[in-house]
Order: C-alpha cells, then structure tokens, then sequence
C-alpha cells in the first residue's frame, strides 16, 4: 500500500545492509508503514502457532518409519496448562510405564514449546545422531507429548538408560519458529539440575544449524560424557581442556 | 505467627501468616500458583483483601515475610526505615493509606505523596496495591514525583522517555551502530542508549562502552551510555579506565535471590562509588541502573520466607525496589512480560503487574520505567503492549524500552518500537526529556510542531547521522 503519506523513497537504506534488525522501517505518522506491520504480524503469528500447533504422532512415526517408537505424556494434560505448569511437564503422567533396558542411551523426540522444530528437524537429526553411534545400545525411540526437558529424566532412568539426549522444540523467535534443542545428561533421573546438561541448540537447516554438524557435535559430547561418567558444567570444563579433535 | 481471619459470604477464611495473607490478597497470575501461594477461589481473594484493608501499616515494621536474620533485604528495608517520612500515614491501615494516596492525587498533592517514600516499605506499598484497581495505581502515579538525572533529567511531568536497546546477536559493532542510529532518528535514547551484550566479557563490555561514547561524544547527545554487563565486568573495565556513565545490574527481592545473580548489596555500593568518582555527570549524579522483573526470586528458587512459605511475586518484586532505591538510581525498570506465562500468562496479567511495578517503585521513590515487552509463548501480543504503554503514560512512567521494530534479535522477545514511543508521545503529549529535546531541534530533527519528522532522503539532519553508519 502506497500513497503520499507513506515514504516514497528511503533515506535510510544504508542501515539495512548492517543488521538484521528491523531497522529503517518507514513511518506512517508515528506508527508502521501496513506492509512492515504485516510482516512483523505474520512473523509473531508463525512464532504463536508453532507454540500451539499440537504434535502430531503419525507424522513422526511415517518420518521415522521403521524405527520403534514408543509414546508418552507429561502430568501436564494440555497447552495451557503446560504453559503455566512448568513443573508438571518435568514428570510423567501417573501411570505412565516404559520397558526397562539397559541401554547405553535413550532418545527422547519432546514437544517442547515449538512441535513445529520437531516435525520439521527431529527425524533427520535423530537419524544422523543414530548413525553416528554403531557401537551404542540405543533405547526405542521416546515421543513425549507436553514436555520439558527434564521429562528426560524420568524417562531415562524407566528405560534404563546410562544417557538420555532430550531433542526439544525449542521457545520459538520472530525469525526462527522451528529451532530444534538437543540435551544430554548422563546417568538420567529425576532431580538433575540444569547445569548437569549440555545443549547443542539451534539445529534448523538451512538456517541454523544442519543435522550433521548437530549430530558431530552431539556425538562427541557424549563420548566425552561416558569416559566422563558425568555431563554438564563439568563436562563442559573438560572439553575445553581437551587438546583439539580429542573430543 | 498471628493467624488472622475473616467470614465472608457464610464461611470463614484464616490467613496463617503474613506472607500467606498478601500472596491470597494479590490479584490472580500464574507465577503465585506456580508457587502454591495463590487464592484458591475468588472469594477467598477478596476475604484476604478485606483482612489485609484493616491492617495497621505498623504490622509491616515488626512482622516479616522474609525473616531479618536470614536476609540482607530485609535488614536493608528496616535499617532505611524512615520515621519522619512515615509520620503522617504512621496511623494508618493498608486500606486508609489506599484512600490517602487517592485523595492526595486528586488534589494533585504531588509533595504529600512524594515525601512518603522513605517512611514507607516495599511490603507496605505492595500491600497497598493489592487493593487498588489499575486506574487507582495510575492515579496516584501520575502525581508521584520522582526526578533524577546524570547527563539527561528524567521523571518530569509531561516527559515520556525511552532506553534506546540497539542489542545485536553477535555484539556487532556496525549492527549495534544502525540500531543506535535509527533510535536517534526515531527521537529515542534519551533515558540511555543501552546494550545487553551478548556475552559478558570484560573485552566486550569494554568495546561496545567505547563505541557507544564515540558516538555521543561525536553527535552530543545528551544522554548515557550502559552496557548491562555483570556488575563485577562493570567494575572491572571501569577501573581499567572505560567511559562508565552507569552501572547496571538485576536485581532480586531476596538475599537468595541476589546470589542467584550473582551479586551482593556490598558489591552494588562498591560499583556505584566506583561510577561516582568519574564525575560524567552534567545534570546530575545518579550512576546506577536495575532491572527486576516479577518472578526472579521465584524462577531462582529463592522466593521462601519466614517458616520457608513462599512469597507472592508481587511482594518480591517490591523488596528489590527497596534494593534498588539504595543507591540513588537513575534508571529502575521492571522487564514485565520476559520471563513467560508461568509467571504472568497474558495481556490482562501483563498489564495488571505492569501497572503495579509502576506505582509501586514510583511510590518508594525510584525513577521507574517499564520494558513493555512479551514472548511468543506468552498469550499477548502488540495490541496488549499497545494498552499497557498507554496506560504507562498516562500514569506518568519515566521511560520505556524501544528497539528496532519491536524486534530484540539477540533476547528473542518483543519490546516497543520506536515507533510505539512515538505514537505514545503524541496521544498523551508527552515530550523527551528537555536536554535532549533541545539536542533533536540542533539536529533539525523535529518539526514545526515540535514532533520528530519524518526525514527525506536528502535531509541535513538524516544525512549528518547517517554518515556513522558509514
């Protein structure tokens, strides 16, 4: 929508080239040109609907299709209370029952607050972690429906696993609704802290990062983690005294 | 402990102890559910609101939330406690100093309510507020008084102004320039020009202090610069000879809260001194700056008090006014919607607190400004921004936070825009601060009208600000 009260010529074009904020947007009297509010409208409507978009099971089973996949819920039954209730989306649903393993590692496919990161990036990222680890007994598959990432806790320790990576639907920006998180915490259970974790974040090709790269980097965590026996700050510490490549 | 109760509507409501009493009377969000502190009905809200009326503001003085001798807040709020200032509401309950502040505002007694400050505690203010409704904790803000000033003056009647936040993901230099840049132009900054680096090294700090004096110093403009590092990185590149107008740090309503960030009362009087004797001031001497925000204790853990009860949010966030106000702040704001919906979960509970933070930090006598802001999760959006900011205005707010169209690319949340200050501005008649006003007519960026304009291409104005980009 043009017309004389919109800016006919930009004058500030020179700051657009240096940020990726919204910088030299126009006025129209004191407020937005319509075209830049409808573009910042669309950006916060992709951000709210990845949040409410419910996860959708048969959709990642076909994507996963032939890996086993077993489902589960947190103590949060819906949205709105998943939102308020971080707690309750940090434990299982009553009755909730998982087969005991050992395994060397779970994978837990989780909601979180952008199902969208998970039907876009989770299967080609559980794939790429999955093919990096031959010689790991991996745990079948988690789908965890209204979860935190702490849900990994209690769903690794039922499985019995030695390490439990959460692959979660990360809180959605304005330009980034799909970002996908993946968190490992060695010797799972409930209780652990957050500093007991490490995080590789941002996993969304071709923006962020790319299933490769995430699985390299998620790979070596854990690796370092089990000569370790331990992750987190810890962890962290530890790789960086590494000498390079050792990790 | 003293129980006290009260029957309302055929059954009787006991309130076990003080904190229980003012997190059941506070108005619903879901942070004090979260807590497990909240009224379990409507009615037992309003029972709480009908006990805690008839208290005298005295209880306050020898009966805690949170216990003087596990908390250094608590011993700050009393050892500060004026007598004199609280002379003439001494008398009164929480419900009568309600009514006395309506009263004086619409006297427009703006002395009377603005000499209550140090006589009053952050746990009497937040009682108050509990009672009002959101036009009365703007009433009586709008005629509360609070001016400070370093190169700038800030909290006068009339004046909106607005931290100008040009943050960049990667601490860029040219991105954090543009952003400044089109603040400028949008006739923002004029609070600070203030960046949340995107990692807190002393280098960092050092560079982004550097650039944003250049171009103060180039253009000047009369306002501050902040990098809102750690108060500890602050310190550092101010004794290794950084321009430090302000030091900054977040601030909790409880001791554990504090520690949580990192930060004890010792090191913020340490930091203020340390700003103090660099003397960048023209216009006055006030060389601190904090954020809070409702549910910082709580996402710490650090929100029990006396008998390991928690604490409703409101009540915290009123102690770390009563932090903040001892060292002579020239910037408090709280950051209302950030922290998410497990807090505050929507517009209407946005706006309640945002009004709340407002009156309640005014009233104690800090400089009070609000970051307007929500993240996606949160069920708000712009037009609940809209009203808050409105509302803001007209009670008087000292400034607001304003970014490149409402967008912070390194925080992922959205604040106002520049735009928004703008359009708030013209509504209410509100101007900038006046030394910085006068810098925007030198620049030739306000109209006839004395709005900032809207520049062409080969303006004077846009062309002389725009040749730091280059």
């Amino acid at each position: 929508m043009t017309g004389p009260t919109t800016v006919a010529d930009d004058p500030w074009q020179v700051l657009r080239g240096a940020t990726r904020a919204r910088v030299a947007l126009g006025r129209a009297g004191d407020g937005l040109p319509t075209a830049r509010e409808l573009e910042f409208r669309a950006a916060h409507a992709a951000a709210r609907d990845a949040v409410h978009t419910p996860l959708d099971p048969d959709l990642v089973r076909a994507q996963l299709d032939g890996l086993e996949l077993l489902e589960v819920h947190s103590a949060a039954p819906e949205r709105p209370t998943y939102l308020q209730r971080p707690d309750l989306g940090r434990r299982l649903a009553p009755g909730s029952c998982l087969p005991p393993g050992p395994h060397d590692l779970a994978l837990v496919v989780a909601d979180g607050l952008s199902p969208r990161a998970v039907h876009e990036h989770a299967a080609g990222t559980v794939r790429a972690v999955l093919e990096r680890l031959p010689g790991w007994t991996v745990a079948p598959l988690v789908l965890a429906h209204q979860a935190r990432v702490a849900l990994g806790d209690e769903v690794g320790a039922a499985l019995g696993a030695r390490a439990v990576v959460v692959l979660i639907g990360e809180r959605p920006g304005l330009s980034s609704a799909d970002s996908l998180g993946l968190y490992l915490t060695w010797d799972p259970r409930p209780g652990r802290a957050d500093s007991e974790r490490n995080c590789v974040s941002n996993v969304r090709p071709p923006h962020g990062q790319g299933y490769a790269q995430a699985a390299d980097t998620l790979v070596a965590l854990l690796g370092a983690a089990r000569e370790l026996g331990a992750s987190g700050v810890v962890l962290k510490d530890e790789g960086r005294a590494l000498p390079p490549g050792a990790g | 402990m003293t129980v006290r109760r009260t029957t309302l509507g055929g059954r009787t409501y006991e309130f076990a102890a003080l904190s229980d009493l003012l997190a059941k009377a506070t108005p619903a969000r879901s942070g004090d559910v979260l807590a497990g502190c909240a009224a379990e009905s409507q009615a037992e809200r309003v029972a709480a609101q009908t006990v805690l009326a008839d208290l005298p503001l005295t209880v306050f003085l020898d009966e805690h939330v949170v216990a003087p001798e596990d908390d250094d807040v608590t011993r700050l709020i009393l050892d500060t406690h004026d007598p004199v200032a609280f002379a003439p509401v001494a008398g009164l309950t929480v419900g009568a100093l309600r009514e006395w502040l309506l009263a004086r505002a619409a006297e427009r007694d703006e002395a009377a309510i603005s000499g209550l400050a140090r006589g009053l505690t952050p746990e009497m203010v937040a009682a108050t507020s509990k009672l009002m409704r959101n036009a009365d904790l703007i009433a009586v803000a709008r005629r509360t008084r609070v001016v400070t000033g370093l190169r700038g003056t800030l909290g006068l009647p009339g004046r909106l102004a607005s931290r100008l936040q040009p943050n960049s993901p990667t601490d860029d230099p040219v991105g954090v320039t543009a952003s400044i840049l089109d603040g400028l132009l949008h006739g923002c900054g004029d609070a600070v020009i203030g960046i949340n680096p995107a990692t807190d090294s002393p280098a960092q700090t050092r560079a982004l202090l550097d650039l944003v004096d250049a171009i103060i110093s180039r253009y000047e403009i009369p306002t501050q610069s902040c990098v809102l590092a750690h108060v500890t990185t602050t310190l550092r590149v101010l004794e290794a000879g950084a321009p430090v107008d302000l030091v900054f740090q977040s601030v909790a309503g409880t001791q554990a809260g504090n520690r949580g960030f990192g930060v004890t009362l010792d090191q913020l009087a340490e930091a203020r001194a340390g700003a103090l004797a660099l003397g960048r001031g023209t216009v006055g001497s006030n060389v601190t700056y904090f954020e809070t925000g409702q549910g910082s204790a709580l996402s710490a853990d650090a929100h029990h008090g006396v008998g390991g009860r928690p604490v409703d949010q409101q009540t915290l966030e009123c102690r770390a006014y009563g932090v903040a106000r001892a060292y002579d702040p020239l910037l408090v704001n709280t950051v209302v919607g950030f922290i998410g919906p497990e807090y505050l979960y929507d517009g209407k509970q946005v706006v309640r607190a945002g009004l709340e933070d407002h009156f309640c930090g005014k009233l104690l006598g800090l400089p009070m400004g609000v970051d307007v802001c929500y993240t996606n999760h949160t069920d708000v959006d712009g037009d609940d921004t809209d009203t808050l900011t409105l509302l803001l205005g007209a009670a008087g707010c000292a400034f607001v936070i304003a970014v490149p169209g409402s967008d912070d690319v390194m925080l992922h949340y959205q604040s106002l825009s520049f735009h928004d200050v703008l359009t708030a501005r013209q509504v209410l008649d509100l101007r900038p601060a006046p030394e910085f006003e006068a810098w925007l007519a030198r620049m030739d960026l306000l109209g006839d009208d004395g709005r900032v304009r809207e520049l062409t291409p080969d303006a004077p104005a846009a062309r002389a600000l725009l040749a730091a980009a280059r």
